[in-house]
């Protein structure tokens, strides 16, 4: 049940691939205006590199969104997915899945061109792909939820931020730590291992408040 | 196990006259404890060796931000409790504890910052007991916001019941992942109010003013809950003769 469902959201994402790369430009855009705004010095973009792709990446994910619930909450399909499946939790499962392979991951392939454009050592650039593909996978989860309480609202790209922002915090936190502890050449296991319990504590709790997120919006 | 007591307790008519012989009271006690507490604060306890009488806005600050991270612990669990049985009264408590759980995050940190202004020399540092107090500050807006932004009363107590139930969790690693940031990136910071070697006049100066804001609050906090039973139940007969229909 849940490859169908999955293959069903990939089959919706690859029917519209110009949304998939909006993401992706927008991650780099958005990278490229740090060294016209602060400084095109090499030596100070290394250090603030790290930080800068960690806040892209997070409003990339933040951004797309979007498309795990909207289309499917308007032409109703997502109500008879939720009723016709038997499964509310794989039906949120399955988006969550398809969210990341669409976005989260082309973010993670994309980072090490970003990196070496922000002068980040290359010892680090291991660091920034493990990091982003742990955090990526978190981003969708949690985005999940705040994604299924505003999706019947108007105004709901403005508040979906002020939900999961805060919330996001601890990956952000984690994630550029260990890529400039790994650009200083010191370990960054521990920051590595608090991020991939969080994405276990997160993969186990999530979906659920996810279902009960959704299942407010549908009702 | 007879459950009735319980029942009752859900029941906003209920809920709505003990609050109405509860909330006098309240007022009375807590205003006589807040002017008890800025007396000894103020006038007749002693000024800090090193701070000076600086340290008189800490009896302010520290119950504020006491206050703040206690109330959105209730919050969350009225909210859990509304969403999980669907008592519609634990809803109303959780809507009518945020604001003024914002308001007391706000207020411990504009005591902080005018604290840290002469203390610190600067009127912010990005310590983490300050940033997660920001953050916590986003948490209870958050909240409101999505609550507002349902038409549907009923609707958004479950939305924001939601929020409330995940935040909580997030809570305490939000707190300890920016304590871990900060020791990462600046070192150990900043003096702790230290308990053990305070003056007694300080200590009772403090716990009056602990007791009044806290009590206070929940005094506001009560105050709103009536008002929303009041427009949430208008068509009610008790309402009705409540506000002399």
């Amino acid at each position: 049940m849940l490859v169908r469902l999955l293959q069903r959201e990939l089959l919706r994402h690859w029917r519209c691939r110009q949304d998939l790369l909006n993401p992706i430009l927008f991650f780099v855009l958005t990278v490229t205006l740090f060294p016209l705004a602060v400084s095109p010095d090499g030596e100070m973009l290394g250090q603030i590199g790290s930080g800068i792709i960690w806040v892209a990446a997070l409003l990339a994910a933040m951004l797309s969104l979007e498309s795990m619930y909207r289309d499917d909450y308007h032409d109703g399909t997502l109500e008879l997915l939720l009723l016709q499946s038997g499964s509310p939790y794989q039906v949120v499962l399955a988006k969550i899945i398809s969210h990341w392979l669409t976005t989260g991951l082309p973010l993670v392939v994309i980072s090490p061109l970003l990196a070496v454009m922000m002068q980040i050592p290359t010892t680090a650039i291991t660091a920034l792909m493990l990091t982003l593909l742990i955090g990526t996978a978190v981003l969708s989860l949690i985005g999940s939820v705040g994604m299924g309480l505003t999706v019947g609202l108007r105004q709901g790209g403005v508040l979906l931020s002020l939900l999961v922002l805060p919330l996001y915090i601890p990956i952000l936190i984690f994630g550029s730590s260990a890529v400039s502890a790994a650009s200083m050449n010191f370990d960054y296991t521990g920051q590595l291992a608090f991020m991939g319990a969080y994405f276990l504590g997160a993969l186990s709790l999530v979906p659920l408040a996810s279902v009960a997120a959704i299942k407010v919006s549908i009702r | 196990m007879n459950w009735q007591w319980f029942h009752r307790l859900s029941s906003p008519k209920w809920f709505y006259q003990i609050s109405g012989t509860l909330l006098p009271w309240m007022w009375g006690i807590s205003f006589v404890l807040l002017a008890f507490g800025l007396y000894q604060g103020l006038y007749n306890s002693v000024a800090d060796y090193q701070q000076g009488n600086t340290v008189r806005i800490m009896y302010v600050h520290v119950p504020t931000a006491i206050g703040s991270m206690m109330f959105y612990t209730m919050m969350a669990v009225a909210a859990a409790i509304g969403y999980i049985w669907r008592i519609k009264l634990a809803h109303m408590a959780a809507i009518s504890i945020a604001p003024i759980g914002a308001a007391l995050t706000f207020l411990a940190l504009v005591t902080g910052s005018l604290w840290g202004s002469p203390m610190w020399g600067t009127w912010w540092v990005w310590d983490a007991r300050l940033t997660s107090e920001l953050i916590l500050l986003f948490l209870y807006l958050g909240f409101i916001s999505l609550h507002s932004a349902f038409e549907d009363r009923e609707l958004g107590d479950r939305a924001a019941g939601v929020l409330a139930m995940v935040g909580v969790v997030n809570v305490p690693i939000i707190h300890y992942s920016v304590q871990w940031w900060n020791t990462l990136h600046q070192g150990a910071t900043i003096s702790k109010f230290e308990k053990p070697s305070m003056d007694p006049s300080m200590l009772l100066a403090f716990m009056l003013m602990l007791f009044a804001i806290l009590l206070i609050s929940g005094a506001l906090v009560m105050y709103r809950m009536r008002n929303e039973i009041l427009s949430r139940e208008h068509s009610k007969s008790w309402v009705k003769e409540v506000i002399g229909l």
